[in-house]
């Protein structure tokens, strides 16, 4: 990732939009931030490195009827199709300026190797993450601070776009590794995985977090957590009510969610909502054969359906 | 039904107001013995069954959840069974992952000339729902 070159393209492109969305440097040197660039010199703050951790196409449909540019990397790429797919952005006024990434940081996990410890400096150097904090400095390999979907990430290449800033990246590991944890967890014992969620979810302060940050999350102040009478939860701290919000959020991203991570970047209990979400999507692969946001001429599966379906079977009852 | 002497479950029913809920009048007209563990609620279409309703239910106190609609080219709307079938085998699949039995959730599809199917759903499907036991607390089983 080259912030020079960056920069360069989205000069090239601000003419043309009414903004150009990227990320500069944030509060302090573990943090970057969105960036709205409508003047040249906005775009002399754009970053590019493993710090870029936001997923900036959840803007767009915030943004409808503006022309807007956006700088991604190939997982978000997957949602910009995705928003095609469903028809809520508008091809012709989004210009996708695509970043080849070989990997992001988690800021939690950074901390966590550095005890926490105030950070002075990070610098990345292929693959490596030299980390200055004000009492020692660490070198760490980045896919050992990675997110966990960079570990098996399958798009490093964005899926879709106007101009293509560096080089096209491989694949890391095969594309059936990325799904061991979730059959991992499912050897467990139906006991088991209830014990883990009635624990994991327990945590859950019910921030909203997760689907507020979530970019297929776009109902948002109408999300049917909060605005139905009667409500579907009731404020009651519960793990019963923090299970029925998860589920509620895992069961309207069926065959959307793009697996981005933001929810799980944005959880402040750390708790790995992503697997949820992968689960059905290996349904999704395997029932309707569809991966979401790979084919902007694709519809979802919950929006078709077929006479026949070629793989649900009626159920027996025993 | 013996084995169900006294210690019944609670399952609730999600049917379709054309067909399944007609099957079940239909059984109830042919005075044929059931099972008394279900509660239906009859809702427009299979289609208009959110699979969070059923997630709802178990989640809040039901031992069991069966849904049934319209067989698959008989729905009153024409395509409300398609979507169902659908979002119905995803939850299917996602509920015993959360730790929840597949077996307490069943989808079917009863017309409503079907008085012995609806019959036989209903006991097979309590059957099975007690054979794995409840899922929550005796108390609030009791209440």
């Amino acid at each position: 990732m080259n912030a020079q070159e960056l920069r360069k393209a989205a000069k090239e492109v601000l003419p043309s939009v009414d903004v150009v969305i990227g990320q500069r440097a944030g509060f302090d040197p573990l943090h970057a931030e969105p960036c709205f660039a409508t003047k040249p010199e906005d775009v002399d703050d754009f970053i590019a490195s493993p710090l870029c951790v936001h997923n900036l196409a959840s803007y767009l449909p915030s943004l409808k009827g503006k022309k807007v540019a956006v700088v991604v990397k190939g997982c978000d790429s997957r949602t910009v199709v995705q928003f095609l797919e469903e028809g809520l952005i508008k091809r012709e006024n989004v210009t996708v300026i695509g970043v080849p990434c070989s990997g992001i940081i988690s800021v939690k996990k950074v901390l966590e190797r550095v005890s926490h410890e105030p950070i002075q400096s990070i610098s990345f150097d292929n693959e490596t993450v030299t980390v200055k904090t004000n009492k020692r400095e660490e070198k760490i390999p980045l896919l050992e601070v990675a997110p966990g979907k960079c570990t098996t990430c399958q798009y490093p290449n964005p899926l879709i776009f106007d101009v293509l800033v560096g080089q096209k990246l491989e694949p890391r590991g095969s594309a059936e590794a990325v799904y061991d944890d979730i059959r991992e967890f499912e050897t467990k014992s139906l006991e088991e995985r209830k014990e883990y969620w009635e624990k994991t979810l327990g945590r859950c302060i019910r921030c909203y977090a997760c689907r507020n940050a979530c970019p297929l999350c776009v109902c948002q102040e109408s999300c049917i957590a909060e605005t139905r009478d009667p409500h579907w939860m009731s404020q009651k701290d519960d793990p019963k009510e923090k299970m029925t919000f998860h589920m509620i959020h895992a069961i309207h991203l069926a065959g959307r969610c793009t697996e981005c991570g933001e929810c799980e970047r944005v959880c402040p209990m750390d708790i790995p909502l992503g697997q949820l979400k992968k689960k059905i999507n290996m349904g999704m692969k395997e029932l309707y054969d569809y991966v979401p946001g790979i084919n902007p001429e694709e519809k979802p599966p919950m929006y078709v359906f077929k006479v026949e379906e070629d793989k649900i079977e009626e159920h027996e009852l025993s | 039904m013996p084995e169900l002497a006294g210690k019944e479950l609670r399952i609730v029913g999600f049917l379709c107001n054309w067909c399944s809920y007609g099957g079940a009048d239909t059984a109830g007209v042919g005075r044929f013995k059931q099972p008394t563990d279900l509660r239906i609620i009859r809702v427009p279409c299979s289609g208009r069954i959110d699979p969070l309703f059923v997630v709802k239910a178990l989640i809040n106190g039901a031992d069991g959840v069966l849904v049934s609609g319209c067989h698959p080219r008989d729905c009153h709307y024409s395509d409300g069974n398609y979507y169902a079938r659908r979002r119905l085998e995803m939850l299917k699949q996602f509920l015993p992952f959360m730790g929840i039995d597949g077996k307490r959730f069943h989808y079917t599809w009863v017309s409503a000339s079907e008085g012995q199917r609806w019959q036989k759903v209903v006991t097979d499907f309590t059957r099975q729902v007690h054979g794995i036991g409840p899922l929550h607390e005796k108390k609030e089983a009791a209440k």
